[in-house]
Protein backbone atom coordinates (compact mmCIF):
# COMPACT_ATOMS: atom_id res chain seq x y z
CA UNK A 1 0.00 0.00 0.00
CA UNK A 2 1.14 3.52 -0.79
CA UNK A 3 1.93 6.33 1.60
CA UNK A 4 0.85 9.88 2.21
CA UNK A 5 3.25 12.79 1.89
CA UNK A 6 3.35 13.05 5.70
CA UNK A 7 4.26 9.36 6.13
CA UNK A 8 7.01 9.70 3.54
CA UNK A 9 8.52 12.90 4.92
CA UNK A 10 8.51 11.78 8.55
CA UNK A 11 9.64 8.27 7.60
CA UNK A 12 12.64 9.53 5.70
CA UNK A 13 13.60 11.81 8.54
CA UNK A 14 13.21 9.04 11.10
CA UNK A 15 15.12 6.59 8.91
CA UNK A 16 12.38 3.98 9.11
CA UNK A 17 9.20 2.88 7.42
CA UNK A 18 6.37 4.66 9.21
CA UNK A 19 2.59 4.68 9.09
CA UNK A 20 -0.06 6.92 10.59
CA UNK A 21 -0.40 6.37 14.32
CA UNK A 22 3.26 5.63 14.98
CA UNK A 23 5.42 7.94 17.05
CA UNK A 24 8.78 8.95 15.61
CA UNK A 25 11.66 11.01 16.89
CA UNK A 26 13.13 13.26 14.22
CA UNK A 27 15.73 15.94 13.84
CA UNK A 28 13.84 18.84 12.23
CA UNK A 29 15.28 20.80 9.31
CA UNK A 30 14.30 24.16 10.79
CA UNK A 31 12.94 25.39 14.10
CA UNK A 32 11.05 28.68 13.87
CA UNK A 33 10.31 31.19 16.57
CA UNK A 34 9.44 34.89 16.65
CA UNK A 35 9.06 37.50 19.39
CA UNK A 36 8.30 34.64 21.75
CA UNK A 37 11.98 33.68 21.44
CA UNK A 38 12.50 35.87 24.53
CA UNK A 39 10.36 33.48 26.58
CA UNK A 40 11.94 30.45 24.87
CA UNK A 41 15.41 31.71 25.82
CA UNK A 42 14.31 31.79 29.48
CA UNK A 43 13.23 28.14 29.24
CA UNK A 44 16.43 27.20 27.38
CA UNK A 45 18.53 28.66 30.24
CA UNK A 46 16.90 26.18 32.65
CA UNK A 47 18.28 23.21 30.72
CA UNK A 48 21.85 23.56 31.95
CA UNK A 49 23.50 23.65 28.52
CA UNK A 50 25.36 26.65 27.18
CA UNK A 51 24.93 26.21 23.46
CA UNK A 52 22.09 25.36 21.15
CA UNK A 53 22.82 22.12 19.35
CA UNK A 54 22.29 23.21 15.74
CA UNK A 55 22.37 27.02 15.38
CA UNK A 56 21.97 26.80 11.60
CA UNK A 57 18.55 25.20 11.97
CA UNK A 58 17.13 27.94 14.16
CA UNK A 59 15.20 30.65 12.33
CA UNK A 60 14.07 33.68 14.33
CA UNK A 61 11.83 36.32 12.76
CA UNK A 62 10.69 39.34 14.75
CA UNK A 63 7.17 39.99 13.53
CA UNK A 64 4.62 40.12 16.34
CA UNK A 65 5.23 43.58 17.78
CA UNK A 66 7.52 45.35 15.31
CA UNK A 67 8.81 47.89 16.01
CA UNK A 68 8.56 47.41 19.78
CA UNK A 69 5.43 49.11 21.14
CA UNK A 70 6.74 49.63 24.67
CA UNK A 71 9.70 49.04 26.96
CA UNK A 72 8.79 45.42 27.74
CA UNK A 73 8.65 44.49 24.07
CA UNK A 74 11.85 46.43 23.45
CA UNK A 75 13.56 44.44 26.21
CA UNK A 76 12.32 41.18 24.65
CA UNK A 77 13.72 42.15 21.26
CA UNK A 78 17.01 43.19 22.85
CA UNK A 79 17.40 39.89 24.68
CA UNK A 80 16.68 38.01 21.43
CA UNK A 81 19.29 39.99 19.48
CA UNK A 82 21.87 39.31 22.23
CA UNK A 83 21.08 35.59 22.22
CA UNK A 84 21.34 35.43 18.41
CA UNK A 85 24.83 37.00 18.61
CA UNK A 86 25.92 34.83 21.55
CA UNK A 87 24.81 31.57 19.89
CA UNK A 88 25.91 32.44 16.36
CA UNK A 89 22.42 31.95 14.90
CA UNK A 90 22.75 32.88 11.22
CA UNK A 91 19.08 33.04 10.31
CA UNK A 92 17.78 36.06 12.18
CA UNK A 93 15.32 38.54 10.66
CA UNK A 94 14.85 41.81 12.50
CA UNK A 95 11.91 44.23 12.40
CA UNK A 96 12.28 45.00 8.69
CA UNK A 97 11.57 41.55 7.21
CA UNK A 98 7.92 40.62 7.69
CA UNK A 99 5.68 37.91 9.07
CA UNK A 100 7.54 34.65 9.66
CA UNK A 101 5.02 32.65 7.63
CA UNK A 102 5.73 34.82 4.59
CA UNK A 103 9.47 35.21 5.21
CA UNK A 104 10.24 31.47 5.47
CA UNK A 105 8.70 30.63 2.08
CA UNK A 106 10.16 33.70 0.36
CA UNK A 107 13.62 33.13 1.79
CA UNK A 108 13.69 29.49 0.70
CA UNK A 109 13.43 27.76 4.09
CA UNK A 110 10.00 26.25 3.39
CA UNK A 111 10.82 23.48 0.91
CA UNK A 112 9.20 20.24 -0.22
CA UNK A 113 10.07 17.24 1.91
CA UNK A 114 11.44 19.21 4.87
CA UNK A 115 10.34 18.94 8.49
CA UNK A 116 9.76 22.36 10.05
CA UNK A 117 8.50 22.96 13.57
CA UNK A 118 7.65 26.39 14.89
CA UNK A 119 6.47 27.97 18.09
CA UNK A 120 3.51 29.45 16.30
CA UNK A 121 0.19 27.81 15.57
CA UNK A 122 0.19 28.87 11.90
CA UNK A 123 3.41 27.01 11.15
CA UNK A 124 1.42 24.53 8.99
CA UNK A 125 1.52 27.27 6.31
CA UNK A 126 4.69 25.74 4.81
CA UNK A 127 2.72 22.71 3.69
CA UNK A 128 1.73 24.97 0.79
CA UNK A 129 5.10 24.02 -0.69
CA UNK A 130 5.05 20.37 0.34
CA UNK A 131 6.88 20.55 3.66
CA UNK A 132 5.72 18.81 6.84
CA UNK A 133 5.26 21.79 9.15
CA UNK A 134 3.56 21.98 12.52
CA UNK A 135 3.22 24.21 15.55
CA UNK A 136 4.71 23.51 18.98
CA UNK A 137 4.92 25.37 22.29
CA UNK A 138 7.67 27.42 23.87
CA UNK A 139 9.02 24.80 26.26
CA UNK A 140 9.18 22.29 23.46
CA UNK A 141 10.98 24.78 21.22
CA UNK A 142 13.57 25.41 23.93
CA UNK A 143 14.15 21.66 24.30
CA UNK A 144 14.44 21.24 20.52
CA UNK A 145 17.09 23.98 20.45
CA UNK A 146 19.04 21.98 23.02
CA UNK A 147 18.57 18.47 21.65
CA UNK A 148 17.95 18.94 17.92
CA UNK A 149 15.17 16.41 18.09
CA UNK A 150 11.46 16.15 18.74
CA UNK A 151 8.87 13.38 18.98
CA UNK A 152 5.92 13.49 16.62
CA UNK A 153 2.96 11.22 16.14
CA UNK A 154 2.47 10.50 12.45
CA UNK A 155 -1.03 11.86 11.79
CA UNK A 156 -3.85 10.25 9.87
CA UNK A 157 -4.77 12.19 6.75
CA UNK A 158 -7.99 13.81 5.59
CA UNK A 159 -7.94 14.46 1.84
CA UNK A 160 -10.03 17.27 0.38
CA UNK A 161 -10.65 16.73 -3.31
CA UNK A 162 -11.10 20.06 -5.04
CA UNK A 163 -12.95 20.17 -8.34
CA UNK A 164 -14.53 22.90 -10.43
CA UNK A 165 -13.50 26.53 -10.53
CA UNK A 166 -14.05 29.53 -8.26
CA UNK A 167 -15.98 32.45 -9.73
CA UNK A 168 -14.46 35.96 -9.94
CA UNK A 169 -14.61 37.70 -6.56
CA UNK A 170 -14.28 34.36 -4.73
CA UNK A 171 -10.91 33.21 -3.36
CA UNK A 172 -9.04 30.64 -1.28
CA UNK A 173 -10.10 32.43 1.91
CA UNK A 174 -13.77 31.92 1.05
CA UNK A 175 -13.07 28.24 0.42
CA UNK A 176 -11.26 27.83 3.75
CA UNK A 177 -14.07 29.51 5.64
CA UNK A 178 -16.71 27.45 3.85
CA UNK A 179 -14.94 24.20 4.76
CA UNK A 180 -14.51 25.24 8.41
CA UNK A 181 -18.11 26.49 8.59
CA UNK A 182 -19.50 23.28 7.16
CA UNK A 183 -17.35 20.87 9.14
CA UNK A 184 -16.47 22.70 12.36
CA UNK A 185 -13.32 24.06 13.98
CA UNK A 186 -12.07 20.63 14.95
CA UNK A 187 -12.80 18.93 11.64
CA UNK A 188 -9.17 17.88 11.32
CA UNK A 189 -7.97 17.87 14.94
CA UNK A 190 -4.62 16.00 15.20
CA UNK A 191 -4.81 15.17 11.48
CA UNK A 192 -2.98 16.05 8.29
CA UNK A 193 -5.11 17.76 5.66
CA UNK A 194 -4.19 17.18 2.02
CA UNK A 195 -5.60 19.60 -0.54
CA UNK A 196 -5.83 17.53 -3.71
CA UNK A 197 -8.14 16.79 -6.61
CA UNK A 198 -8.17 18.08 -10.20
CA UNK A 199 -8.44 21.76 -9.21
CA UNK A 200 -5.57 21.79 -6.69
CA UNK A 201 -3.08 22.67 -9.42
CA UNK A 202 -5.08 25.82 -10.26
CA UNK A 203 -4.25 27.33 -6.87
CA UNK A 204 -1.44 29.92 -6.89
CA UNK A 205 1.30 29.51 -4.30
CA UNK A 206 -0.25 32.45 -2.43
CA UNK A 207 -3.65 30.75 -2.38
CA UNK A 208 -2.00 27.52 -1.18
CA UNK A 209 -0.35 29.44 1.66
CA UNK A 210 -3.79 30.77 2.63
CA UNK A 211 -5.29 27.26 2.59
CA UNK A 212 -2.43 25.65 4.53
CA UNK A 213 -2.46 28.56 6.99
CA UNK A 214 -6.19 28.13 7.62
CA UNK A 215 -5.75 24.38 8.15
CA UNK A 216 -4.65 25.42 11.65
CA UNK A 217 -8.22 26.65 12.19
CA UNK A 218 -9.44 23.15 11.27
CA UNK A 219 -7.33 21.85 14.16
CA UNK A 220 -4.90 20.21 11.74
CA UNK A 221 -1.40 19.15 12.70
CA UNK A 222 -0.25 19.94 9.17
CA UNK A 223 -1.96 20.96 5.95
CA UNK A 224 -0.41 20.66 2.52
CA UNK A 225 -0.53 20.54 -1.26
CA UNK A 226 1.54 17.91 -3.04
CA UNK A 227 4.34 19.91 -4.66
CA UNK A 228 3.77 20.34 -8.42
CA UNK A 229 5.48 22.25 -11.24
CA UNK A 230 3.89 25.48 -10.06
CA UNK A 231 5.40 25.08 -6.58
CA UNK A 232 8.80 24.05 -7.91
CA UNK A 233 8.89 26.97 -10.33
CA UNK A 234 8.06 29.38 -7.49
CA UNK A 235 10.99 27.97 -5.52
CA UNK A 236 13.52 28.53 -8.31
CA UNK A 237 16.12 31.00 -7.08
CA UNK A 238 14.72 30.85 -3.53
CA UNK A 239 15.58 27.37 -2.19
CA UNK A 240 18.48 27.54 0.27
CA UNK A 241 19.36 23.88 0.08
CA UNK A 242 18.77 20.83 -2.09
CA UNK A 243 15.51 19.03 -1.43
CA UNK A 244 13.60 15.98 -2.57
CA UNK A 245 9.97 16.68 -3.42
CA UNK A 246 7.65 13.85 -2.38
CA UNK A 247 3.92 13.45 -2.96
CA UNK A 248 1.23 11.11 -1.68
CA UNK A 249 0.93 7.85 -3.61
CA UNK A 250 -2.29 7.22 -5.54
CA UNK A 251 -2.96 4.20 -3.31
CA UNK A 252 -2.12 5.92 -0.02
CA UNK A 253 -4.45 5.29 2.90
CA UNK A 254 -6.66 8.19 3.99
CA UNK A 255 -8.78 8.37 7.11
CA UNK A 256 -11.42 10.28 5.17
CA UNK A 257 -11.97 11.97 1.82
CA UNK A 258 -14.13 15.07 1.35
CA UNK A 259 -15.34 16.09 -2.08
CA UNK A 260 -15.49 19.83 -2.60
CA UNK A 261 -16.79 21.46 -5.77
CA UNK A 262 -15.71 25.07 -6.24
CA UNK A 263 -18.39 25.93 -8.79
CA UNK A 264 -21.00 28.14 -7.22
CA UNK A 265 -18.95 28.94 -4.09
CA UNK A 266 -19.99 32.35 -2.75
CA UNK A 267 -17.95 34.84 -0.68
CA UNK A 268 -17.97 33.67 2.96
CA UNK A 269 -17.59 35.41 6.30
CA UNK A 270 -16.85 34.08 9.80
CA UNK A 271 -19.01 35.90 12.34
CA UNK A 272 -18.11 36.52 16.01
CA UNK A 273 -16.70 34.80 18.02
CA UNK A 274 -15.56 31.55 16.40
CA UNK A 275 -13.95 30.76 13.07
CA UNK A 276 -16.58 28.13 12.31
CA UNK A 277 -19.51 30.55 12.67
CA UNK A 278 -19.54 31.02 8.91
CA UNK A 279 -22.23 32.49 6.64
CA UNK A 280 -22.35 33.72 3.05
CA UNK A 281 -21.35 37.40 3.01
CA UNK A 282 -24.77 38.16 1.54
CA UNK A 283 -26.44 36.88 4.75
CA UNK A 284 -24.81 39.56 6.93
CA UNK A 285 -24.51 42.31 4.30
CA UNK A 286 -25.30 45.77 5.63
CA UNK A 287 -23.72 45.36 9.07
CA UNK A 288 -21.71 48.57 9.74
CA UNK A 289 -17.96 48.20 10.37
CA UNK A 290 -15.56 50.55 12.16
CA UNK A 291 -12.25 49.07 11.09
CA UNK A 292 -10.97 46.92 8.24
CA UNK A 293 -7.67 45.03 8.42
CA UNK A 294 -6.09 43.79 5.20
CA UNK A 295 -2.95 41.74 5.81
CA UNK A 296 -1.62 39.01 8.17
CA UNK A 297 -0.09 35.60 7.48
CA UNK A 298 -3.40 34.54 5.95
CA UNK A 299 -4.00 37.28 3.40
CA UNK A 300 -1.20 39.85 3.22
CA UNK A 301 0.42 38.77 -0.03
CA UNK A 302 0.74 40.69 -3.29
CA UNK A 303 -2.30 39.03 -4.85
CA UNK A 304 -4.32 39.97 -1.75
CA UNK A 305 -3.26 43.62 -1.86
CA UNK A 306 -3.98 43.68 -5.60
CA UNK A 307 -7.45 42.17 -5.10
CA UNK A 308 -8.14 44.98 -2.61
CA UNK A 309 -6.60 47.62 -4.91
CA UNK A 310 -8.82 46.50 -7.79
CA UNK A 311 -11.83 47.49 -5.69
CA UNK A 312 -10.32 50.66 -4.17
CA UNK A 313 -9.19 52.01 -7.56
CA UNK A 314 -10.97 55.31 -8.17
CA UNK A 315 -12.87 54.96 -4.88
CA UNK A 316 -12.42 56.14 -1.30
CA UNK A 317 -12.55 54.49 2.09
CA UNK A 318 -15.94 55.25 3.67
CA UNK A 319 -15.61 58.16 6.13
CA UNK A 320 -16.83 56.07 9.07
CA UNK A 321 -14.22 53.34 8.50
CA UNK A 322 -10.47 53.16 9.20
CA UNK A 323 -8.54 50.76 7.01
CA UNK A 324 -5.22 49.21 8.04
CA UNK A 325 -3.11 47.56 5.34
CA UNK A 326 -0.12 45.43 6.27
CA UNK A 327 1.96 43.85 3.50
CA UNK A 328 2.97 40.41 4.80
CA UNK A 329 6.66 41.04 4.16
CA UNK A 330 9.04 43.69 2.94
CA UNK A 331 9.34 41.75 -0.28
CA UNK A 332 5.57 42.01 -0.72
CA UNK A 333 5.81 45.68 0.29
CA UNK A 334 8.36 46.36 -2.48
CA UNK A 335 6.37 44.41 -5.07
CA UNK A 336 3.19 46.27 -4.17
CA UNK A 337 5.07 49.58 -4.50
CA UNK A 338 6.24 48.58 -7.97
CA UNK A 339 2.87 47.23 -9.10
CA UNK A 340 1.12 50.43 -8.04
CA UNK A 341 -1.20 48.64 -5.62
CA UNK A 342 0.08 50.57 -2.61
CA UNK A 343 -0.45 53.92 -4.35
CA UNK A 344 -4.06 52.95 -5.03
CA UNK A 345 -4.56 51.95 -1.40
CA UNK A 346 -2.98 55.15 -0.06
CA UNK A 347 -5.00 57.32 -2.47
CA UNK A 348 -8.15 55.59 -1.26
CA UNK A 349 -7.30 56.53 2.33
CA UNK A 350 -5.85 53.29 3.75
CA UNK A 351 -3.21 53.41 6.50
CA UNK A 352 -0.14 51.36 5.52
CA UNK A 353 1.70 49.73 8.46
CA UNK A 354 5.08 48.01 8.80
CA UNK A 355 5.10 44.37 7.71
CA UNK A 356 4.25 42.22 10.70
CA UNK A 357 1.31 40.75 12.57
CA UNK A 358 -0.16 44.17 13.39
CA UNK A 359 -3.28 44.19 15.58
CA UNK A 360 -4.25 40.58 14.70
CA UNK A 361 -3.14 39.25 18.07
CA UNK A 362 -4.29 42.25 20.03
CA UNK A 363 -1.00 43.72 21.19
CA UNK A 364 -0.68 46.99 19.22
CA UNK A 365 -1.38 48.99 16.06
CA UNK A 366 -5.11 49.49 15.92
CA UNK A 367 -6.99 47.75 18.73
CA UNK A 368 -10.75 47.85 19.11
CA UNK A 369 -12.81 49.81 21.62
CA UNK A 370 -15.90 48.44 23.34
CA UNK A 371 -18.65 47.70 20.84
CA UNK A 372 -16.51 48.27 17.74
CA UNK A 373 -16.68 45.98 14.73
CA UNK A 374 -13.67 44.95 12.67
CA UNK A 375 -13.70 43.10 9.38
CA UNK A 376 -10.32 41.38 9.04
CA UNK A 377 -8.57 39.17 6.51
CA UNK A 378 -6.84 37.35 9.39
CA UNK A 379 -7.56 33.88 10.72
CA UNK A 380 -9.06 34.25 14.22
CA UNK A 381 -12.07 36.12 15.55
CA UNK A 382 -12.09 34.96 19.15
CA UNK A 383 -13.66 37.24 21.74
CA UNK A 384 -11.29 39.99 22.83
CA UNK A 385 -8.54 38.96 20.43
CA UNK A 386 -8.10 42.39 18.86
CA UNK A 387 -9.02 44.56 21.81
CA UNK A 388 -12.03 44.98 24.10
CA UNK A 389 -13.83 41.77 25.02
CA UNK A 390 -17.06 43.32 23.75
CA UNK A 391 -15.70 44.17 20.32
CA UNK A 392 -16.48 42.00 17.29
CA UNK A 393 -14.30 40.51 14.58
CA UNK A 394 -15.58 39.22 11.22
CA UNK A 395 -13.19 37.25 9.00
CA UNK A 396 -13.34 37.41 5.21
CA UNK A 397 -11.32 37.70 2.00
CA UNK A 398 -9.33 40.78 0.91
CA UNK A 399 -11.98 41.51 -1.75
CA UNK A 400 -14.81 41.44 0.81
CA UNK A 401 -12.68 43.58 3.15
CA UNK A 402 -12.08 46.21 0.47
CA UNK A 403 -15.70 46.27 -0.70
CA UNK A 404 -16.88 46.69 2.90
CA UNK A 405 -14.32 49.46 3.51
CA UNK A 406 -15.74 51.42 0.57
CA UNK A 407 -19.39 51.11 1.60
CA UNK A 408 -18.86 51.25 5.37
CA UNK A 409 -20.81 48.04 5.89
CA UNK A 410 -20.31 44.36 5.16
CA UNK A 411 -20.59 44.02 1.39
CA UNK A 412 -20.40 41.20 -1.14
CA UNK A 413 -17.39 42.07 -3.35
CA UNK A 414 -19.17 40.79 -6.45
CA UNK A 415 -21.16 44.05 -6.37
CA UNK A 416 -17.96 45.76 -7.53
CA UNK A 417 -17.09 43.46 -10.41
CA UNK B 1 -6.14 10.95 44.49
CA UNK B 2 -7.05 14.59 44.74
CA UNK B 3 -10.20 16.51 45.38
CA UNK B 4 -11.63 19.56 43.65
CA UNK B 5 -14.66 21.47 42.46
CA UNK B 6 -15.81 21.59 38.84
CA UNK B 7 -15.86 24.71 36.65
CA UNK B 8 -17.90 23.84 33.57
CA UNK B 9 -17.52 25.44 30.12
CA UNK B 10 -18.62 24.61 26.58
CA UNK B 11 -17.02 23.58 23.27
CA UNK B 12 -14.09 25.29 21.56
CA UNK B 13 -12.77 27.19 24.59
CA UNK B 14 -9.92 28.99 22.82
CA UNK B 15 -6.53 30.21 23.99
CA UNK B 16 -7.52 33.87 23.59
CA UNK B 17 -10.22 33.61 26.25
CA UNK B 18 -8.05 31.41 28.49
CA UNK B 19 -5.14 33.85 28.32
CA UNK B 20 -5.69 37.03 26.27
CA UNK B 21 -3.30 38.03 23.49
CA UNK B 22 -2.77 41.45 25.02
CA UNK B 23 -0.60 39.78 27.69
CA UNK B 24 0.95 37.07 25.54
CA UNK B 25 4.19 38.81 24.66
CA UNK B 26 4.82 40.17 28.13
CA UNK B 27 7.01 37.90 30.18
CA UNK B 28 5.13 37.27 33.42
CA UNK B 29 5.67 35.37 36.64
CA UNK B 30 3.27 32.42 37.05
CA UNK B 31 1.31 34.16 39.86
CA UNK B 32 0.62 37.10 37.55
CA UNK B 33 -0.44 34.76 34.72
CA UNK B 34 -2.88 33.15 37.15
CA UNK B 35 -4.59 36.51 37.73
CA UNK B 36 -5.54 36.65 34.02
CA UNK B 37 -6.70 33.03 33.71
CA UNK B 38 -9.99 32.72 31.77
CA UNK B 39 -10.29 36.52 31.83
CA UNK B 40 -12.29 36.94 28.61
CA UNK B 41 -14.56 33.92 29.17
CA UNK B 42 -15.30 34.07 32.88
CA UNK B 43 -13.99 37.27 34.48
CA UNK B 44 -14.78 35.96 37.98
CA UNK B 45 -12.74 32.77 37.62
CA UNK B 46 -9.28 33.94 38.61
CA UNK B 47 -10.42 35.52 41.88
CA UNK B 48 -12.43 32.52 43.11
CA UNK B 49 -10.72 29.39 41.76
CA UNK B 50 -9.27 27.19 44.51
CA UNK B 51 -6.23 24.92 44.38
CA UNK B 52 -7.32 21.48 43.18
CA UNK B 53 -10.30 22.71 41.15
CA UNK B 54 -10.98 21.10 37.81
CA UNK B 55 -12.08 22.61 34.50
CA UNK B 56 -14.59 20.48 32.59
CA UNK B 57 -15.34 21.40 28.99
CA UNK B 58 -16.62 20.09 25.68
CA UNK B 59 -14.87 19.57 22.37
CA UNK B 60 -11.59 21.12 21.18
CA UNK B 61 -10.46 22.72 24.45
CA UNK B 62 -7.49 25.06 23.92
CA UNK B 63 -7.97 25.68 20.22
CA UNK B 64 -6.23 28.66 18.69
CA UNK B 65 -2.74 29.90 19.25
CA UNK B 66 0.29 28.00 20.49
CA UNK B 67 0.66 30.25 23.54
CA UNK B 68 1.86 28.12 26.41
CA UNK B 69 0.51 30.56 29.01
CA UNK B 70 -2.95 29.16 28.28
CA UNK B 71 -1.81 26.00 30.04
CA UNK B 72 0.62 27.69 32.44
CA UNK B 73 -1.95 30.19 33.79
CA UNK B 74 -4.37 27.40 34.74
CA UNK B 75 -1.65 25.42 36.46
CA UNK B 76 -0.51 28.56 38.30
CA UNK B 77 -4.12 29.22 39.34
CA UNK B 78 -4.15 25.83 41.04
CA UNK B 79 -6.21 23.93 38.48
CA UNK B 80 -5.26 20.26 38.86
CA UNK B 81 -6.72 18.99 35.62
CA UNK B 82 -8.76 19.85 32.57
CA UNK B 83 -11.33 17.23 31.60
CA UNK B 84 -12.74 17.61 28.07
CA UNK B 85 -14.27 15.67 25.20
CA UNK B 86 -11.21 16.56 23.12
CA UNK B 87 -8.26 18.94 23.12
CA UNK B 88 -6.63 21.01 20.41
CA UNK B 89 -3.33 19.36 19.59
CA UNK B 90 -0.85 22.09 20.51
CA UNK B 91 -2.68 22.69 23.80
CA UNK B 92 -2.51 18.98 24.59
CA UNK B 93 1.27 18.94 24.04
CA UNK B 94 1.82 22.17 25.95
CA UNK B 95 -0.17 20.96 28.94
CA UNK B 96 1.77 17.72 29.15
CA UNK B 97 5.06 19.55 28.71
CA UNK B 98 4.16 21.74 31.69
CA UNK B 99 2.69 18.96 33.83
CA UNK B 100 -0.99 19.99 33.65
CA UNK B 101 -3.19 16.88 33.48
CA UNK B 102 -5.40 16.84 30.35
CA UNK B 103 -7.99 14.07 30.52
CA UNK B 104 -10.41 12.98 27.81
CA UNK B 105 -13.81 11.69 28.84
CA UNK B 106 -17.03 12.28 26.89
CA UNK B 107 -19.18 11.05 29.73
CA UNK B 108 -17.60 13.21 32.42
CA UNK B 109 -17.80 16.21 30.10
CA UNK B 110 -21.51 15.56 29.55
CA UNK B 111 -22.54 14.84 33.12
CA UNK B 112 -20.46 17.07 35.36
CA UNK B 113 -21.61 20.61 36.11
CA UNK B 114 -20.17 23.69 37.82
CA UNK B 115 -19.94 23.17 41.57
CA UNK B 116 -19.81 19.35 41.49
CA UNK B 117 -17.18 17.99 43.91
CA UNK B 118 -14.99 15.33 42.26
CA UNK B 119 -11.95 13.20 42.93
CA UNK B 120 -9.40 12.39 40.24
CA UNK B 121 -7.26 9.28 40.39
CA UNK B 122 -4.61 9.61 37.69
CA UNK B 123 -3.07 6.24 38.42
CA UNK B 124 -6.37 4.38 37.98
CA UNK B 125 -7.67 6.61 35.22
CA UNK B 126 -10.82 7.51 37.16
CA UNK B 127 -12.90 10.55 37.91
CA UNK B 128 -15.25 9.95 40.83
CA UNK B 129 -18.29 12.05 41.62
CA UNK B 130 -21.78 11.77 43.13
CA UNK B 131 -22.96 11.32 39.52
CA UNK B 132 -20.84 8.26 39.01
CA UNK B 133 -17.31 7.14 38.16
CA UNK B 134 -15.98 8.11 34.76
CA UNK B 135 -12.93 6.70 33.02
CA UNK B 136 -10.55 8.73 30.92
CA UNK B 137 -8.40 7.67 27.99
CA UNK B 138 -4.91 6.64 29.07
CA UNK B 139 -2.16 9.00 27.96
CA UNK B 140 0.07 7.83 25.09
CA UNK B 141 3.12 5.87 26.21
CA UNK B 142 5.39 8.37 24.49
CA UNK B 143 4.45 11.12 26.92
CA UNK B 144 4.48 9.17 30.15
CA UNK B 145 8.25 9.63 30.52
CA UNK B 146 7.78 13.39 30.27
CA UNK B 147 5.06 13.43 32.91
CA UNK B 148 7.03 11.14 35.22
CA UNK B 149 9.96 13.53 35.01
CA UNK B 150 7.68 16.43 36.01
CA UNK B 151 7.54 18.12 32.63
CA UNK B 152 9.63 18.47 29.50
CA UNK B 153 12.29 20.80 30.92
CA UNK B 154 13.21 18.31 33.67
CA UNK B 155 12.97 15.39 31.24
CA UNK B 156 15.27 17.07 28.72
CA UNK B 157 17.68 18.23 31.39
CA UNK B 158 18.13 14.67 32.61
CA UNK B 159 18.56 13.41 29.08
CA UNK B 160 21.23 16.00 28.32
CA UNK B 161 23.05 15.16 31.56
CA UNK B 162 23.04 11.47 30.66
CA UNK B 163 24.47 12.28 27.23
CA UNK B 164 27.31 14.24 28.79
CA UNK B 165 28.28 11.48 31.22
Amino acid sequence: MGKTLTEKVLGRKAGQDVRAGEVVTVSPDYVLSHDNSAAIIKEFRKLGVKKVKAPGKIVIVLDHIVPAADEKYAQNHKSIREFVAEQGIPNFFDINAGICHQVLPEQGFALPGLVIVGSDSHTPSYGALGAFATGIGRTETACTWATDEIWLRVPETMRIDLSGRMAPGVSAKDLSLKLIGDHGAEMANYKAVEFAGPSAHDFSVGARLTMANMSAEMGAKNGYFNPDDKALKWLEGRARQPFVAVSSDPDASYESVLACNLDGLEPQIACPHTVDNVKPVAAVAGKPVNQVLIGTCTNGRLEDLEAAAAIFKGRKVHPSVRVLVIPASWSVYREALKSGALAVLVDAGCVILNSGCGPCLGAHEGLLAEGEVCLSTSNRNFRGRMGHRDSEIYLASPATAAASAVTGKITDPREFS
Amino acid sequence: MSHGIVWKYGDNVNTDVIFPGRYTYQIMAPEEMARHAMEDLDPGFAATVKPGDVIVAGKNFGCGSSREQAAACLKAAGVQAVVAKSFARIYFRNAINLGLAVLQSDEAAERLETGDPIDIDLARGEIRSAKGTFHFLPLPASVIGIIEAGGLIEYTKRKLEEEQE
